[in-house]
């Protein structure tokens, strides 16, 4: 049979599901106990042990200094600020990407606009940000917003633009004055693929946000692991990239989720 | 209910001429067919009743006044593909024209007003054949009944003219013979003057009182471009067909009820539809 053909079952699918992980962590642990085995000392690659007496002291044991339990807050602050620049980015985008895709007098003034700033590297911008916004936490949101939004605006005008013809002007012989069809028409119907854009500039804000945490900051789980790093304690630093992971890999399928449950059309919309 | 009036309309593309001295009156209440070969400009010529488009030359005029610019109330649509929405269930499609016009910022009714226009779609969607499908989506519909849905949706809003973009070329045999027994009923019952477009002569001629062939005169390679495509035939059907006013809320505007009517396969005086002030 040809490749092309061959579909794995629920069971295969399962299995070849785990074995690139598996593969990963084998080939992790394999040489990690190598070089503890050459050196009980090395910090490079630490024994799973190492790394569980580590989570267990940065996430269930009070902190001396600060009297918290760093890993929470450092995940409440990095959330936060995550949260705050992607409710920023996401409302903006909706409301100017409906705009310049349904408006050809708006798009014309900002398309090219958009275009030219979603070229700009977000990272260059940090300095000048850090200077007129000072070290505090609005710098770090505006850097989130400035490294998603033109893109997000970009993708989501491209999609109002993408909504048959027809329907604007069904919605404009139902009576739909410009206001109604962006409010009945467009917006209803960007909502379901304002979370595929919102998805898919998951990555770049995280890539932002432990950015800017490690320049400058003083939590976070960005922060922490450039802290740590000063001591080469690989064994923070591996569980927090773990832990950073799932925290973006649970987003990414609470937004799916979500996305399925909130508008049960759109599946269909999309299959066309 | 209103007559249209194409007054020498010209359609041009830069240099590329589709449709030319296109004159022609409809009157109201009449049943109009589009025929033609593909690209001779019927949907062109529709696009322009509607509004999308604007003639090059020449104007149209409705009930004696040009026609405006962009589409309106006044002129309902069903196209073949999208002419309903996607992300709103069958009642919600329905009820939005009353939405969009009594709603005028929210573009949503609330309270009795919604539970009037719900049992006004829920009506006539019963009356398209369509009841019990209320909470579906469109996509859970057959190619069929979404354009059922489509020409409920589009004379709930109680539009004067209906144009239809080839509406039932996408449906089987079957369906589309359904389909046609409903949009004669749908014709007889209420007070709109009718324009289709469509590829099939049969279509045309069972359903319409009139069918208007658009041909190119001239269709040599190099006389393609600067010869656009006119009314070749003009063709009254016979029997005379006319609409029966069956509805009792308006009396019959003088001239277009006529003697020697056809039989009218569809139901009588079921749908009770208010003209539009």
């Amino acid at each position: 049979m040809r490749l092309v053909n061959l579909r794995p079952g629920r069971q295969t699918r399962f299995y070849l599901l785990a074995l690139p992980f598996v593969l990963v962590a084998i080939a992790y642990f394999a040489g990690s106990s190598a070089r503890l085995a050459q050196n009980p000392n090395d910090k490079l690659l630490p024994a799973l042990p190492s790394m569980v007496q580590a989570v267990k002291q940065m996430a269930f044991e009070v902190d001396a200094r600060t009297g918290g339990y760093l890993m929470a807050s450092d995940t409440v602050a990095s959330l936060g600020r995550l949260g705050s620049a992607l409710a920023i980015s996401t409302a903006a985008a909706l409301v100017l990407g409906i705009v310049i895709g349904l408006l050809p007098g708006a798009n014309a003034l900002l398309g090219p606009f958009v275009s030219v700033t979603s070229m700009v590297p977000p990272l260059a911008l940090l300095p000048i940000l850090f200077i007129v916004m000072g070290l505090g936490e609005n710098s770090k949101i505006a850097l989130i917003v400035i490294g998603t939004l033109p893109c997000m605006i970009r993708d989501l005008a491209m999609k109002v633009q993408e909504l048959p013809r027809e329907q604007i002007v069904k919605a404009q012989t139902l009576g739909a004055s410009t206001w109604q069809i962006a409010l009945r028409v467009a917006m209803p119907q960007t909502l379901p693929r304002l979370i595929d854009v919102l998805r898919l500039q998951l990555g770049p804000a995280w890539l932002f946000l432990i950015a800017a945490e490690a320049i400058a900051s003083d939590s976070g789980l960005g922060y922490r692991i450039f802290l740590v790093r000063r001591y080469l304690a690989m064994d923070v630093i591996i569980p927090y990239v773990a832990w950073i992971t799932l925290l973006a890999f649970l987003i990414d399928v609470g937004l799916r989720v979500m996305q399925r449950r909130l508008f049960p059309w759109f599946a269909s919309v999309r299959a066309e | 209910m209103s007559a249209i009036r194409f007054d020498d309309v010209w359609k041009e593309y830069g240099d590329h001429i589709v449709l030319e001295r296109i004159t022609m009156e409809v009157e109201p209440r009449a049943f109009i067919a589009l025929v033609g070969p593909s690209g001779c400009g019927k949907t062109t010529l529709l696009r322009m009743l509607l509004g999308e488009e604007q003639p090059t030359r020449g104007q149209i005029l409705v009930d004696g006044k040009p026609l405006p610019g962009e589409p309106d109330a006044d002129r309902g649509v069903v196209f073949q593909r999208y002419s309903v929405f996607p992300h709103l269930t069958v009642l919600q499609n329905v009820m939005l024209g009353r939405e969009l016009r009594d709603a005028k910022f929210t573009g949503r009714l609330f309270g009795a007003a919604r539970r009037a226009a719900a049992d006004e779609a829920i009506k006539l969607l019963a009356e398209v054949g369509l009841a019990g499908q209320e909470g579906k989506y469109p996509s859970a519909l057959s190619g069929g009944m979404q354009q059922r849905l489509a020409l409920a949706q589009a004379i709930m809003r109680g539009p004067k003219i209906l144009l239809l973009d080839e509406p039932f070329g996408a449906l089987d045999p079957g369906i589309r013979a359904d389909i046609h027994l409903l949009m004669k009923r749908l014709w007889n019952e209420t007070h709109l003057t009718v324009v289709m477009v469509t590829h099939d002569l049969s279509e045309a001629f069972g359903l319409a009182t009139r069918v208007i062939a658009l041909e190119r005169q001239r269709n040599r390679p190099e006389e393609r471009d600067r010869y656009g495509a006119t009314v070749s035939r003009d063709l009254e059907i016979f029997p005379r067909r006319s609409a029966e006013l069956r509805s009792s809320v308006q009396p019959a505007p003088t001239g277009t009820t006529r003697s020697g009517k056809e039989h009218q396969p569809g139901r009588p005086g079921a749908l009770v539809l208010k003209e539009q002030p």
